[in-house]
């Protein structure tokens, strides 16, 4: 087991004896039981008796070096069984074993059939289940959502893609008002399981149509559930579930994530839809984030290692409802949070989790909740200015920085 | 009996009163490129543009004249059974309608309250012959189609007066009328929202054939108005359905009127039946206020639909006698316009053409009204003495799956709580 001193900000660098005693079991709630590598590493108590305790670093998922997609990672190492796969083949892997083990699981929408789907999520399936379990439907957003609707509510169990999820925005009548009411208005009668799914999110200079964040737009719908993937793990999890799920559940994935590369288990796994991930424990501070902007915490976080912080990072994955269990437990140890999203200033994710926080933990923060979000503006085309518009790895290392003053 | 839609069917009636003003023709006659689909007909291969201003095109066409152009034989178009069976419905309908206004203005029932008196011909000509598992989708005006496709009238008006015996617990109100049981999959306030459903429910029947080899023939009925027809959601449905070939029948009840806009004002063709023809599906005027007609059109589109050869759009001419809704004024429609109409009432007419023909009598009509006010009132008292619903129901059908709430900072779901349900101040 390796060692190593803790320097936490403001402590002296005084050496101590190891203390076996403060060996901390891991945490219970990972969501991973494949995942069992961890190393464990012992921090020093400062001399001015700041309670430190230890380090434990997980080898997560990837750290990437730089803002664009890696597709190289440094995977867990499991016992070596496993399988190595991108994020839109375990997305697919996850949608073709559900249609497998439930007939009444279909596909809808633009290009997902004979063209295998424009991220090629649904590749390959339209040869093995036939051009009506895999539709290939007209470009009318409003419509096949709704027909979606409406065999949901008669027995199928669709999965409708938005090419973009931008695209939805034409949906947003049945989104709103059917997919999210109709089992409330028909006083439960009928159950509407479908699975909404496509990519958002900033891209590679898309312009500013194919570079939205709907999340924010259908946060205040009562009635469905919203979850975001940024593994291969639980991107193939999470699908699952979502199908599975009596309600609606809308499955945001980012057009930057889906070339990630992970080893995944052979076993069947589904992943909680409720619930949030710890990507990385720590004392200092707790970032939440999701969806690609967790790539920018985690290098962030390398960084901050670096000089001296311990940051805890979790990624939220359900925006609605948040899991306020693994969040509250994270800002009672470490009172300090920080969020950072891609969505914008106004009105997005991160305003709702910071009005939740304050509300439900206000005692147990030493600062004011901070939020990192996307520039409210357009996503612009050009580069540069794109780059702008998104937060930066460098601005969340300095804003942490400026919380753990 | 005629197997396609041809002009023989006094589906227009004689083509001669079939207008006010004389036809415009275009010179000349359109090529067969248009509409000109497999086993599609058209009755006329003129089209007939109408005068922005021209009113009220009506031809008053009898149920009595439905027999006399049936050249082909004396039989009648129903038998006793079938013609006290739709009397029967539609006075349910009218009646029912009639108690709600009442009790809107007694104060029984609030909001926004959408009255069909004067369309019941095509609420019963459809919906009566369908089974219990085939589907129907209507909009606001929704009590009737409910009514007729087998929700108890009990049922309604609870719902109607926001008790928890209603169809939907009281969740819905007038606008969401929903029945598992008999397949009435709603009720929906925003118009064109419907025909989407409406679409899926049929693709779910042609999947259980086809993907699951389930013997399934239902089809799905989707009503829908005059307003509804100038509304993207409509030309999308029609290109799913005909594309798909789904068995789903697209019902207009043009009744002329939404709210205030009138439909020759509002419509560059207001001939509605054409639409069908240009996504590939028979389009059909038959007159709304006369049932007979109507049930001979959806006999045939039912038909169609449950040997799969696809969709049909039906275009109802009807009227309501009323306002849009209670809060209506209804101060635009031409008195003469609703004199016409009133006078084509399709109650009146089927009775008629009962008591012509010898089907029944007057005093089985009389014992059939009777039945009904009695049905009726009983439905009041019953919705008068159901409880309401206790702040417990509040958040309770707003999941299928309750774990959809979340979970608490105590690391409990929010739903293990049982009080959860009712709400809290904050969340």
């Amino acid at each position: 087991m390796a060692a190593r001193i803790h320097v936490g900000a403001g402590a002296a660098t005084a050496l101590s004896t190891f203390n076996s005693k403060k060996l901390v079991a891991p945490p219970s709630r990972t969501n991973l039981p494949a995942r069992s590598s961890k190393r464990y590493i012992v921090a020093a108590a400062g001399s001015d008796g700041s309670k430190k305790s230890l380090l434990r670093v997980r080898h997560s998922q990837k750290l990437i070096a730089n803002a664009a997609v890696a597709t190289k990672a440094e995977t867990s190492a499991t016992t070596g069984t496993g399988h190595e796969l991108l994020l839109f083949e375990a997305l697919q892997e996850g949608l073709e074993e559900e249609m497998d083990r439930d007939p009444h699981v279909c596909v809808m929408g633009e290009d997902v059939g004979h063209y295998g789907g424009s991220y090629k999520v649904t590749k390959g399936l339209a040869d093995k289940f036939g051009d009506l379990r895999v539709l290939d439907t007209p470009i009318c957003e409003n419509a096949f959502t709704g027909m979606g609707i409406g065999a949901a509510m008669t027995g199928l169990r669709p999965v409708i893609e938005g090419m973009n999820m931008g695209f939805l925005l034409l949906a947003f009548n049945q989104i709103s008002n059917n997919c999210g009411m109709l089992h409330y208005t028909s006083g439960g009668q009928f159950t509407i399981p479908v699975v909404i799914r496509g990519p958002g999110g900033v891209g590679r200079q898309l312009g500013a149509e194919h570079s939205q964040r709907l999340e924010s737009y259908f946060q205040s719908i009562p009635g469905i559930q919203m979850v975001a993937c940024s593994t291969p793990y639980n991107a193939k999890g999470l699908m699952k579930a979502a199908i599975r799920s009596e309600n609606p559940v809308i499955l945001f994935e980012h057009v930057l994530l889906y070339n990630l590369k992970e080893k995944i288990p052979d076993e069947e796994y589904i992943c909680n839809l409720e619930e949030a991930e710890m990507v990385r424990p720590g004392e200092h501070i707790t970032i939440l984030t999701y969806s690609r902007m967790r790539y920018h915490v985690m290098q962030a976080a390398k960084t901050l290692v670096n000089k001296g912080y311990d940051p805890e990072v979790i990624d939220i994955r359900s925006l609605k409802p948040f899991d306020l269990h693994t969040i509250g437990n994270s800002v009672k140890k470490t009172h300090r949070v920080l969020i950072v999203e891609e969505c914008m200033r106004t009105g997005g994710i991160g305003a709702s989790l910071t009005a939740a926080i304050n509300e439900n933990f206000h005692d147990y923060l030493d600062a004011p909740v901070m939020c990192l979000s996307s520039q409210d503006v357009p996503t612009p085309y050009a580069g540069t200015l794109e780059e702008w518009t998104v937060v930066q790895p460098a601005q969340i290392v300095t804003a942490v920085e400026q919380l753990c003053q | 009996m005629a197997t396609s839609f041809s002009a023989t069917l006094p589906l227009h009636g004689s083509q001669e009163n079939r207008l006010l003003l004389p036809p415009i023709r275009l010179a000349p006659p359109p090529s067969s490129f248009l509409g000109s689909t497999r086993s599609l007909t058209i009755p006329s291969s003129r089209s007939r543009l109408y005068h922005a201003h021209a009113a009220r095109r009506s031809p008053v066409v009898g149920v009595q004249e439905v027999v006399k152009d049936k050249k082909v034989t004396n039989s009648l178009l129903i038998t006793k059974e079938e013609g006290l069976e739709l009397y029967e419905d539609m006075i349910l309908g009218r009646s029912f309608e009639d108690m709600c206004a009442q009790m809107y203005y007694r104060g029984k029932m609030f909001g926004f309250v959408h009255l069909y008196n004067g369309q019941e011909a095509v609420s019963t000509g459809f919906i009566k012959l369908l089974t219990q598992s085939d589907s129907v989708v209507s909009t606001y005006r929704d009590h009737v189609h409910a009514l007729s496709k087998g929700v108890s009238a009990r049922a309604v008006m609870s719902e109607l007066f926001g008790k928890v015996t209603g169809c939907c617990r009281g969740q819905g109100g007038s606008m969401h009328m929903f029945s598992k049981e008999h397949n009435m999959l709603g009720g929906f306030a925003f118009i064109g929202e419907g025909i989407p459903v409406a679409t899926g429910a049929a693709f779910t029947s042609k999947y259980k054939r086809e993907v699951l080899k389930q013997s399934c023939e239902d089809v799905t009925v989707a009503f829908f108005g005059d307003g509804t027809c100038n509304n993207g959601q409509f030309y999308e449905c029609l290109n799913m359905a005909a594309l798909y070939k789904l068995p789903i029948i697209f019902v207009v009840e043009n009744n002329l009127w939404a709210i205030g806009m009138s439909h020759l004002r509002s419509t560059s063709d207001p001939e509605i039946w054409k639409k069908g023809p240009a996504f590939g599906m028979p389009g059909v005027h038959v007159d709304g206020m006369d049932v007979l007609k109507v049930r001979e059109v959806a006999k045939e589109a039912v038909t169609r639909a449950r040997r799969g050869e696809g969709p049909t759009l039906v275009e109802c001419e009807t009227y309501r006698f009323r306002g849009h809704s209670l809060a209506d004024p209804d101060e635009l429609r031409d008195a003469a316009e609703k004199a016409k109409y009133a006078a084509r009432d399709p109650i009146t007419a089927l009775k008629k053409y009962l008591m012509e023909n010898k089907l029944a009598n007057e005093g089985e009509l009389k014992m059939i009204e009777k039945k009904i006010d009695e049905l009726v009132e009983e439905a009041v008292e019953f919705a008068d003495a159901s409880p309401q619903p206790g702040r417990s129901q509040l958040l309770e059908n707003v999941f299928a799956d309750p774990k959809g709430f979340g979970i608490g900072p105590d690391g409990r779901y929010r739903c293990e709580d049982p009080k959860f349900t009712e709400g809290t101040a904050q969340v």
